[in-house]
């Protein structure tokens, strides 16, 4: 019998490691992939705790989670095209023009 | 038993592909196992009964946003990312803060249950041959309940298009 504790945990263990990848990584685009890893993570959790407690709305909002991820994906990698364009890198440690 | 061995399969594929992926130094590499995350992912969303959100999954995550990502690793010239080195040098405060993070999750999740009245209010879920079909009852309550929600959503997605577009196109004045 699989109790909700596991899907905690292994949402855990995936929220972690995208938090870890957020983190550390210096190529935005592996960063980026690191935030959808998230909120897959939290899906995970929306949908087990739906099939728990024999409620569809967490599914729903598991679904609009999805596409919010899908809007943030085409704007932040509009985003990175666009900033490649003027800087020629794509390392988050030299997109430092605010920085002084 | 067989819900174990799916579940256990499942999450062990999603867990190791996903540390993979925050690892490899290519960034192709990172998305093909960011794939494989999803895919294992839907297969537990499969194993939840929940249908519509697999066969989404596999089609939106999967098809559409991976596609996306693999179309700007082209654009993007990557091959320098190659010789440099992976992680900045917060390394040990990421650790450190995922490993805190962690410890205390953990704690809530195994303390919960013991402190009375506030713990989580776990029911036996039905039985999976009693469910009523997923599809269905996720249509019933997003046209009804979430009815407002959906229509904001589209917009969002509207607003989204437009503004990758502005932001991707080149300007034309210089």
């Amino acid at each position: 019998m699989i109790s909700p504790a596991h899907y905690l945990f292994l949402s855990l263990a995936l929220f972690l490691i995208g938090a870890i990848g957020v983190i550390t990584r210096r190529n935005v685009i592996v960063v980026l992939m690191s935030i959808e890893l998230i909120l897959n993570a939290v899906n995970i959790n929306l949908v087990a705790f739906s099939r728990i407690f024999g409620d569809v709305s967490g599914q729903v909002f598991a679904l609009f989670i999805i596409a919010d991820a899908a809007a943030e994906a085409a704007v932040g990698l509009g985003i990175i095209i666009a900033f490649f364009r003027n800087r020629e890198t794509v390392f988050a440690d030299e997109m430092d023009l605010l920085k002084w | 038993m067989l819900d174990s061995i799916t579940f256990y399969f499942f999450a062990g594929v999603a867990v190791l592909s996903a540390a993979l992926m925050v690892t490899r130094r290519n960034a192709v590499h990172s998305a093909v196992l960011l794939v494989t995350t999803l895919l294992a992912t839907a297969g537990i969303f499969l194993q939840l009964r929940a249908e519509f959100i697999f066969i989404t999954q596999i089609i939106l995550y999967v098809g559409g946003i991976m596609v996306l990502f693999i179309f700007v690793i082209m654009l993007v010239r990557l091959d320098v990312a190659l010789q440099h080195m992976r992680f900045r040098l917060q390394r040990w405060v990421a650790l450190f803060v995922a490993l805190a993070l962690g410890v205390e999750i953990t704690v809530v999740f195994l303390f919960a249950r013991r402190l009375p009245g506030q713990g989580l209010l776990i029911q036996e879920p039905a039985p999976a041959d009693k469910l009523p079909p997923n599809t269905e009852e996720l249509a019933r309550s997003l046209f009804s309940s979430y009815l407002l929600p959906f229509e904001i959503a589209s917009v969002l997605l509207l607003v989204a298009m437009v503004g990758a577009v502005v932001m991707a196109k080149k300007r034309i004045d210089q």
